[in-house]
């Protein structure tokens, strides 16, 4: 029940995105269309959850003082190993994403997973947290690509669906930012119901 | 305090260490997708050739940066040259491609090779989202101005991106210039 619950909590109850709102510079810059936000959303959940569990290994063997260097170099290991990976056998999306991808060692949301969550629980519950906290950052971004790419260029996945050019806005930079407001929005809108 | 700095000092070398292996493993595939991409673009922008035009490039180091010339010969008669050229004047940044000329200076097609433009707009450039760059297809820029046609050129700008399409001008245009003062063979 409460390994359930180090999981669900990072999808909807304490979202990256629309609760905790860590991670903007990612969130905004690379939701242009669904398959970039999902791509992203996939290579920062597969550093959180690697992150987390290798914090939350050596936990007591690091000294307080030194912890979060230790943690940056372990974030930043598992970055440009993802970086390498991608430009290897993705090239394609690296070539979207390539700019964004060194930014995931600055992303507040995996930092601040490690330093929160992973350096005080078992290797277990971090993997969980990891995953929930990433699948979530997942599910916003490719929610707020979507909003972008249909609105933007009038299509998904690179599908057309309308001819021409959409409200370019969206795919510019205000639109992520008012794409981003709306959607927290009915985030909130949802959750208070809930709650 | 000598804790500290073995603790750290562990964790930067595993570190360094894991990276070692994934740079050495993945080396030769990401070398490969770049060659690739080249020979690609190559078959793309040249008429039909049987050398290897990769083994005679030449290169010119103009203006900051390198432009590289890929001579492609049929039963070894000169059947074209791609200039890889760029163009640092793009909307976000460096601008980089491949540009195919027949010997008489006529452009047979064109590849962008490297962009950062922006999503939606300047990125129309490249042929997978727009049909935009196929109008500089059989053209000589002889007679034919690489310059949008607010700058009084004979170019069609991207809506709303005329600075991608300065940009892309620049690019060719420098190609042009280098290509018929080298002395195009």
């Amino acid at each position: 029940m409460n390994q359930w619950k180090n999981f669900s909590k990072g999808l909807i109850a304490e979202n990256a995105i629309f609760v905790q709102v860590l991670g903007m510079c990612p969130t905004l810059g690379t939701t242009t269309s669904a398959y970039n936000g999902l791509g992203m959303g996939l290579a920062t959940t597969f550093v959180l959850v690697m992150s987390n569990i290798v914090v939350s290994m050596v936990r007591n063997y690091i000294p307080d003082k030194v912890r979060i260097p230790s943690f940056i170099v372990i974030i930043a290991s598992f970055v440009t190993v993802v970086e390498l990976t991608m430009q290897a056998y993705l090239p394609a999306l690296f070539e979207e994403l390539g700019l964004f991808i060194p930014l995931i060692v600055v992303n507040c949301l995996v930092l601040g997973r490690a330093e929160a969550f992973a350096s005080k629980n078992t290797i277990w519950s971090s993997t969980l947290d990891g995953l929930g906290m990433g699948l979530g950052f997942t599910l916003a971004l490719f929610m707020l690509g979507s909003v972008r790419e249909i609105l933007g260029s009038g299509s998904w996945f690179g599908l057309k669906f309308i001819q021409g050019d959409g409200m370019l806005l969206f795919v510019l930079a205000p639109g992520a930012f008012l794409a981003l407001a709306y959607l927290i929005a009915i985030m909130n809108k949802f959750n208070r119901k809930n709650a | 305090m000598l804790s500290m700095f073995l603790a750290l000092f562990l964790v930067t070398l595993i570190s360094a260490t894991i990276l070692g292996f994934v740079y050495e493993f993945t080396k030769d595939a990401i070398a490969e997708s770049r060659a690739a991409k080249q020979t690609e673009a190559l078959k793309k922008v040249l008429p039909p050739f049987n050398n290897n035009p990769v083994q005679e490039m030449y290169k010119k180091a103009v203006d900051g940066d390198t432009l590289y010339f890929f001579p492609a010969r049929k039963d070894s008669a000169l059947v074209g040259i791609a200039v890889n050229t760029f163009s640092p004047k793009g909307f976000s940044g460096m601008i980089r491609i491949m540009v195919g000329f027949l010997p008489d200076g006529t452009i047979r097609d064109v590849a962008v090779l490297e962009h950062k433009e922006t999503p939606g707009l300047g990125e129309k450039m490249v042929r997978s989202k727009s049909d935009w760059s196929v109008q500089f297809q059989g053209k000589n820029p002889k007679t034919f101005k690489l310059a949008v046609k607010k700058d009084g050129g004979d170019v069609d700008a991207i809506t709303a991106s005329t600075i991608s399409s300065r940009a892309f001008c620049d690019a060719l245009e420098r190609a042009y210039k280098n290509l018929t003062e080298g002395g195009a063979k």
